[in-house]
């Protein structure tokens, strides 16, 4: 079965919160994964321990954009500890789509940006 | 050519539209066979033994040495040192050849479009040496800017090198390759290095053969250059062994590059005399079997003809070339040169809107292998402006069939992503 299932392919067509947040409210990070080129930038607003805002920009192959959209649907309004307890596993999850080894990093790539964020 | 039957893989894999030998090549059943052989009926170490076996192998391997040579068209077999493949190959000449020759204020040239194997050695040599780094430019026909073309009418093509903003004499080393792995640009390397040497007649130059062995006769000496190196596993070879040539010469005044057994002359509490060339830069047991299998892979592609795959591989390109503008010059850039006498089998591309990845996963669901990425190019990429590109390389065991599968693959995945 293909993974370019109709979902992913929206958001990547369509990402949801493809947005910058309004400067000096939120923090920002940037990731890159140099093996493929992809780069993305995560900006977040939380308050009171949950997620208020978050928006990404960024250029990456179909996985690694429609990750970022789906993690961004989830986070928004979680709280910073139910997100920081997510796994690797729940992140795929969220694609609905079995991943090999190789194409892993990519849909990691929103999730990696989002936990340095929670962490700093 | 009908050569598909010798490869074991398409009975594994009837399916598999192999379009990736520019990273790797498939390999034939002689080459399998011989390797089989090794391990099954003389699997000795060589050069020690005093029995029988011992000198089986031996000789197989000092024999490939020749075989080599006469590949290349080697003055002796002498100058012909197996390594694990190019990436060896060049560092050998980097690490030994290099702190000796190059000292701050020198310059080292290579070029933007340089498999990073050619290029990170060379530019961690400056770094260490405190010599100045430069890097030859591509123009906008995807050759090096220092080639110029006259396109003059009947009478062919009339190179042009220009190299005086470049090569000086303080220039040590001109590392260059004959093929871009992703470009696929032929470069007119025997013309640039008669011009470097012009400049420069101290000059050392290195070439990266790595794209061109499997595919086109290379001959050092009408080459004229100073090294020379490739890898196995591109050429239906095994994998983990490759040739370093380089001039007696020079070889004989390099120190070795590893030290231990193999490459000694005599050893005393005092001190070591080192064997004589090629010896000495083959420390340790080398991979033999994959030696011996090298031989047999050079074997098979002469029984067929160089001359014959480079053509084979002229029309695949074209009719590729051909299709894809016909069905999906909307959707695709190509990257590379236009005219096929300077073209490798190699055609790669970038699609509106889709990364290569995405073009390589779909293309993977209708089992063709093509390869995604930067092809450790990245310097090329970065010039290029583009983060990666998608690739097909071709080799004899491709057919007309196999890229209108590809045209068939790439236009779904253009529908997929519309
Ligand atoms: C032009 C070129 N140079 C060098 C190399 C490195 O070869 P190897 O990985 O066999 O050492 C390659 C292979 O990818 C290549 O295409």
């Amino acid at each position: 079965m293909s993974i370019y299932a109709d979902l992913i392919l929206d958001h990547y067509q369509h990402p949801r919160n493809n947005t910058l947040l309004t400067p000096g409210v939120s923090k920002s990070v940037d990731v890159n994964n140099p093996l493929c080129g992809d780069k993305l930038h995560m900006e977040i607003i939380e308050k009171d321990g949950v997620m208020q805002e978050i928006g990404f920009t960024g250029e990456g192959c179909a996985i690694s954009i429609a990750s970022a959209s789906m993690l961004s649907e989830y986070a928004k309004g979680k709280s910073k500890a139910e997100l920081l307890d997510l796994n690797a596993q729940d992140v795929v999850g969220l694609l609905g789509i079995d991943l090999t080894p190789n194409r892993m990093k990519c849909a990691l790539l929103g999730w990696e940006a989002l936990i340095k964020l929670l962490n700093n | 050519m009908n050569v598909k039957k010798d490869f074991p893989i398409f009975e594994a894999h009837p399916e598999l539209i192999y379009l990736d030998s520019g990273a790797t090549s498939l390999k034939p059943q002689p080459v399998i066979d011989a390797i089989v052989e090794y391990y099954s009926t003389y699997s000795a170490n060589i050069h020690r033994g005093l029995y029988k076996i011992s000198e089986k192998a031996s000789a197989e391997y000092e024999e490939t040495r020749s075989v080599v040579a006469r590949f290349i068209n080697a003055p002796s077999p002498d100058e012909v040192i197996f390594t694990h493949g190019t990436t060896e190959s060049i560092n050998l000449v980097a690490s030994t050849l290099g702190p000796e020759r190059v000292t701050e204020g020198d310059e080292i040239v290579t070029t933007v479009m340089e498999h990073h194997a050619n290029f990170v050695p060379w530019q961690q040599l400056a770094f260490n040496t405190g010599a100045d780094f430069k890097v030859i430019d591509i123009n906008d026909h995807f050759e090096l800017s220092v080639v110029e073309k006259s396109d003059r009418r009947g009478e062919g093509h009339q190179l042009v090198i220009d190299l005086k903003r470049v090569i000086t004499n303080k220039t040590k080393i001109l590392a260059i390759t004959l093929v871009s792995n992703t470009l696929g640009t032929i470069n007119p390397v025997k013309e640039i290095i008669a011009e470097a040497k012009k400049i420069n007649p101290r000059i050392i130059t290195v070439v990266d053969a790595a794209q061109a062995a499997p595919h086109n006769v290379i001959d050092v000496q009408d080459l004229e250059c100073d090294f020379l190196a490739f890898s196995g596993h591109k050429m239906l070879g095994p994998t983990g062994v490759g040739v370093l040539w380089g001039r007696k010469q020079l070889l004989d005044s390099m120190p070795p590059y590893q030290f231990g057994g193999d490459m000694i002359n005599e050893v005393s509490l005092e001190k070591t005399t080192y064997a004589k060339t090629p010896h000495k830069f083959e420390a340790g047991t080398p991979h033999i079997a994959g030696v011996i299998g090298l031989k047999a892979a050079i074997t098979y592609l002469q029984q067929i003809g160089l001359d014959k795959i480079r053509n084979h591989e002229k029309e695949l390109t074209m009719y590729a070339g051909r299709w894809l503008n016909d069905e999906l010059s909307d959707a695709i850039t190509f990257y590379g040169p236009r005219h096929i006498e300077f073209m490798a089998g190699i055609i790669t591309f970038t699609m509106k809107g889709i990364h290569p990845h995405d073009i390589a996963q779909i293309l993977d669901e209708q089992h063709i292998a093509v390869r995604a990425g930067h092809h450790c190019a990245m310097p090329l990429h970065t010039q290029l402006d583009i983060p990666a590109s998608t690739r097909a390389s071709f080799y004899l065991y491709n057919s007309e069939e196999d890229v209108e599968k590809l045209v068939e693959g790439l236009k779904k995945v253009k529908k997929t992503f519309s």
